[in-house]
């Protein structure tokens, strides 16, 4: 409770809220302590005298009434009314939706049917015809208020209830022999009156509006009692000629409003967990870079990855994701890069195209050269022209990664047009040249399907065909292949394999499948904790690793290429990156680990393209 | 897709009845004689008799509903006694007011707040979204007569840019430009909550979207920014705002009884406060039961677009 009242007190608007409500609650409750004249006391001499006059700091109304002492008298008596109104709409709509969602079933769906047919109305409607019924008076304007609003919250209550009355607890409860009785009283309301109470806070400076309203248009308040609705309903005949007799209490509704929503947003924030990691936070077109230190001299690669180093800059917390990793590709070459979630290797490929994602996503170090030329320090159109035109990228989950109100050819033409300017018709052509290219069956009546109905394996084929839009000369394939079954798996490595060698195509491939980078790679890098830990052939590396950390990956693969593809067999956890300790990251789990590998800076040592980060390998491989 | 809007219209029927039978209930809660209480002032001993024979209200409960019901699905509302005209006809006229009102507040709300939305969005933190958001702060705190009031006295009394109230000049007007004069200052004070509402949602509804993985997917593409917010982010987040749209539809019918009232505007709002202080029941439910109609059609209408835009949805 104590974090929580932190929590709502570090959103200053909040506690700026809680402030303004604070002091009139303050000053509506030391009414009768104060000199106030009679809010009731006409003095037709003393009418409309302006504020600060003798007498009246607020000056007078259209009856010469001191409007300081109405105004106070009013808001208190706006403030209960909208209160008890509240009280009235959360007991009533709470038993409904506590008795709805308990028992569910035909009593369920009768009354929500119900509820459903009150919330087909515009709420005043309702409250209108409540009124017309009751009469106008304050009192009738309450109910009506009260009225409209149980729906809400028999709605609201209707849903956690039957949610909870699922939970074992209830089911204990009844196996016990509890009534009914007992066990909503004592099982499920102590349960539900948290969401109570947090729906009241939220709709409590609503009611307290609605009563004003009904009290504005002459159907709540009726003279000489004054609620804040009905002073400024009277001011309003007086509104050219003395305007504060209106600005008096339409202020105070205002405030009255505005500190009740800045109070709810704020405990609704401070409840609300994913604002507080930030995570709502919009990803920028590009990844932010912040480099420090030199950055390394251009290469005769097609790509080339150089000491990149990414963090994740969240709160105080860096996580260092990428740790000076190093890669390179030359044309029709393709690259593995292997390791557990967490290595860092999506990072680094999606660090490539300035993808990653930023906020928290930072690249604080390296370079990235696409053909000697320096992609972190270009500009975000420069950058732009080369995305899916020079580097193209092929992602995990197509179901998440196509966009799901768009159809397929569109989003195909789409990857086009963004960078040629083709007709539509053109780009359609060439959208189904593309299908057709990845062996999509039945590619003409594809073009108009919606992602989601599609296989997966077809939508991994829509994921290739527009990796390949543009003919680019890289494809970074993101574990392209981990969403699908065995069978399709080996088509798309095959096809992969085929475009690879029919296009001169450069691959870099990141998996955690030893399996899949025998299939297809001609070098491979193992990832662990962020950092290169082993480099080379990936005939060398499979038949003779010499890290530890891959020789385990490898015994993992019981059959290249089939089988059981999980790591789970290596004891342990990968690191977290925030705080990693000193010397090689593995240690922990490594049964070869000695005192030696627990200090210093582990190099990545070897004869190129043979490299590997351990003080005892396995193999040597100089 | 005709197929789904009969379906979504054959549902509504449900809907409409039970309307009928809340708004009948309500008004049997009246205390007393109803046919006193509902003539009110106008309760002459002939009246009272002819009341009883037109609504039979001599008759049992459920007999009585559905006679109403019936006069209603023929056409007739009955007779407002304070206007000694046919009710329909009353509400028909106000209401294609309030239309002219609460629309235009609906399509303002609606552009200014998607566009706010996704400014803010797009801009998260920048000074654009610091000023949009304390703006919408503002506007959904302020209840919508004061603002009103407030723009009457700033735009109309001191600016004198616009006129005062009213829905047509009384000498000379009537024209288009004439209409719009008057309607900017009510629209406008109208759209104001609904607006930083929409805006709110919209905003939050962006960033959702903008974590999403299609987005990078359209980035890694090539797409341009403005392409991947104005098209892709856009028209995603619009599945989780138009249900919003359509809800806020209806704060705005409720709002424009009481702009209506600051304004002098001729609509139904008015209409009904105008008969409960008269106690004018025939004209109150009649006009309540048609107005929730009109919102209920509406809401398919809402439907309708959402299926349009999210193929996910069943037709
Ligand atoms: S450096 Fe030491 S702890 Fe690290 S992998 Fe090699 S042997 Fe194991």
């Amino acid at each position: 409770m104590s974090a929580f009242l932190r929590l709502l007190f570090r959103n200053r608007l909040a506690a700026l809220g809680a402030v303004v409500l604070g002091a009139i609650l303050l000053l509506v409750l030391a009414i009768p302590l104060l000199p106030l004249p009679d809010p009731d006391v006409i003095a037709t001499a003393d009418r409309f005298q302006p504020p600060f006059s003798e007498g009246h700091l607020l000056g007078t109304d259209h009856l010469g009434r001191d409007l300081l002492s109405r105004l106070l008298y009013g808001t208190r008596l706006s403030l209960a009314v909208g209160v008890v109104a509240a009280l009235i709409a959360a007991s009533i709509g709470s038993a409904i939706g506590i008795i709805a969602g308990y028992f569910g079933g035909r009593i369920d769906n009768i009354i929500m049917r119900g509820v459903d047919m009150l919330m087909a109305f515009p709420y005043i409607l309702l409250a209108l015809a409540i009124v017309a019924a009751l009469g106008p008076g304050l009192l009738n304007a309450l109910i009506a208020v009260a009225a409209v609003n149980i729906p809400f919250f028999a709605r609201n209550i209707r849903g956690i209830t039957a949610g909870l009355a699922q939970r074992e607890f209830i089911d204990a409860a009844r196996l016990a022999g509890l009534g009914h009785t007992r066990i909503i009283l004592q099982e499920l309301f102590p349960n539900v009156l948290p969401v109570i109470v947090i729906a009241m806070s939220t709709t409590v400076g609503w009611m307290i509006l609605e009563t004003a309203g009904l009290s504005f248009l002459g159907l709540g308040s009726q003279p000489p009692q004054a609620d804040l609705g009905s002073m400024l309903g009277e001011a309003r005949a007086a509104l050219i000629s003395a305007p504060h007799t209106s600005f008096v209490p339409g202020v105070m509704i205002f405030l009255i409003v505005m500190s009740v929503n800045l109070l709810g947003d704020g405990i609704r924030d401070a409840l609300d967990p994913r604002l507080k990691s930030g995570a709502l936070s919009r990803p920028l077109p590009m990844t932010q870079v912040r480099r420090r230190g030199d950055v390394p001299p251009a290469t005769d690669d097609l790509l080339a990855i150089q000491h990149l180093e990414t963090q994740f800059h969240v709160g105080k917390r860096i996580y260092r994701a990428v740790n000076r990793v190093s890669l390179a590709v030359k044309p029709g070459e393709c690259l593995g890069v292997i390791g557990e979630s967490g290595s860092g290797k999506s990072v680094t490929a999606l660090s490539v195209m300035g993808l990653v994602s930023s906020p928290p996503g930072v690249i604080t170090g390296g370079a990235v050269r696409l053909e000697g030329e320096d992609l972190l320090g270009a500009k975000y159109e420069t950058l732009r022209a080369k995305r899916g035109e020079k580097v193209a990228y092929i992602f995990q989950d197509p179901l998440a990664t196509l966009h799901p109100l768009y159809k397929v050819g569109h989003q195909l033409a789409e990857a086009i047009q963004v960078h040629h300017k083709p007709s539509d018709r053109e780009a359609r052509a060439r959208a189904l040249d593309l299908l057709k290219s990845v062996r999509m069956p039945n590619a003409e009546s594809r073009l108009d399907n919606y992602p989601h109905e599609m296989s997966g394996g077809m939508r991994q084929r829509v994921g290739i065909a527009m990796a390949l839009a543009n003919d680019p000369e890289v494809i970074i394939a993101d574990e392209p292949t981990t969403a699908l079954d065995v069978t399709v798996q080996a088509q798309i490595l095959a096809l992969l394999d085929d475009l690879r060698r029919e296009r001169g195509l450069a691959i870099v491939f990141i998996t955690h499948d030893f399996g899949v980078v025998a299939q297809l790679c001609d070098s491979v890098a193992v990832m662990y904790a962020g950092r290169i830990v082993e480099q080379g052939p990936t005939d060398t590396v499979l038949n003779a690793p010499a890290h530890p950390y891959t020789k385990r990956l490898i015994a993992c693969v019981p059959e290249l290429g089939g089988g059981q593809r999980e790591l789970a067999a290596i004891p342990g956890l990968p690191p977290v990156v925030d705080n990693l300790p000193e010397g090689c990251a593995f240690a922990p789990r490594c049964d070869k680990a000695r005192d030696e590998c627990r200090r210093g800076d582990i190099p990545l040592d070897g004869q190129a393209p043979r490299a590997v980060r351990c003080l005892f390998p396995e193999e040597p491989v100089t | 897709m005709g197929r789904y809007i009969l379906k979504r219209l054959l549902s509504a029927i449900p809907v409409l009845l039970g309307i009928t039978v809340i708004v009948f209930l309500i008004m049997a809660m009246i205390p007393g004689d109803p046919a006193t209480a509902i003539l009110g002032s106008y309760a002459t001993p002939e009246n009272v008799a002819k009341l009883n024979r037109d609504l039979g209200l001599d008759k049992p409960l459920v007999q009585r509903y559905f006679i109403w019901l019936g006069n209603m699905l023929t056409g007739d509302f009955g007779r407002s006694f304070s206007l000694n005209r046919p009710a329909l006809d009353e509400i028909v006229e106000r209401f294609s007011a309030t239309l002219v009102l609460a629309g235009t507040s609906f399509v303002l709300c609606s552009l200014l707040g998607i566009l706010a939305g996704v400014v803010s969005a797009a801009r998260q933190y920048g000074l654009a979204d610091k000023a949009i958001t304390f703006v919408v702060l503002i506007g959904i705190s302020v209840p919508s007569f004061f603002l009103g009031m407030m723009m009457i006295l700033l735009f109309a009394v001191n600016l004198r840019w616009l006129p005062v109230s009213g829905m047509y000049a009384i000498y000379g007007g009537g024209d288009l430009p004439d209409l719009l004069r008057h309607l900017a200052m009510p629209a406008l004070a109208l759209a104001a909550v609904a607006t930083g509402v929409i805006a709110r949602l919209s905003r939050s509804a962006m960033l959702e979207v903008l974590r999403q993985d299609y987005i990078r997917t359209a980035r890694a593409k090539g797409v341009p920014e403005r392409r991947v917010l104005m098209g892709h982010a856009l028209r995603a987040a619009m599945v989780s705002i138009i249900p919003v749209l359509g809800i806020q539809a209806g704060f705005v019918l409720s709002g424009a009884v009481y702009i209506e009232l600051v304004f002098q505007w001729p609509g139904v709002g008015r209409m009904l406060v105008d008969a409960i202080l008269k106690r004018d029941i025939i004209l109150v439910q009649g006009g309540v039961v048609f107005v929730a109609a009109c919102y209920v059609l509406f809401n398919i209408a809402v439907d309708v677009a959402q299926s349009l835009l999210d193929p996910r949805i069943k037709t």
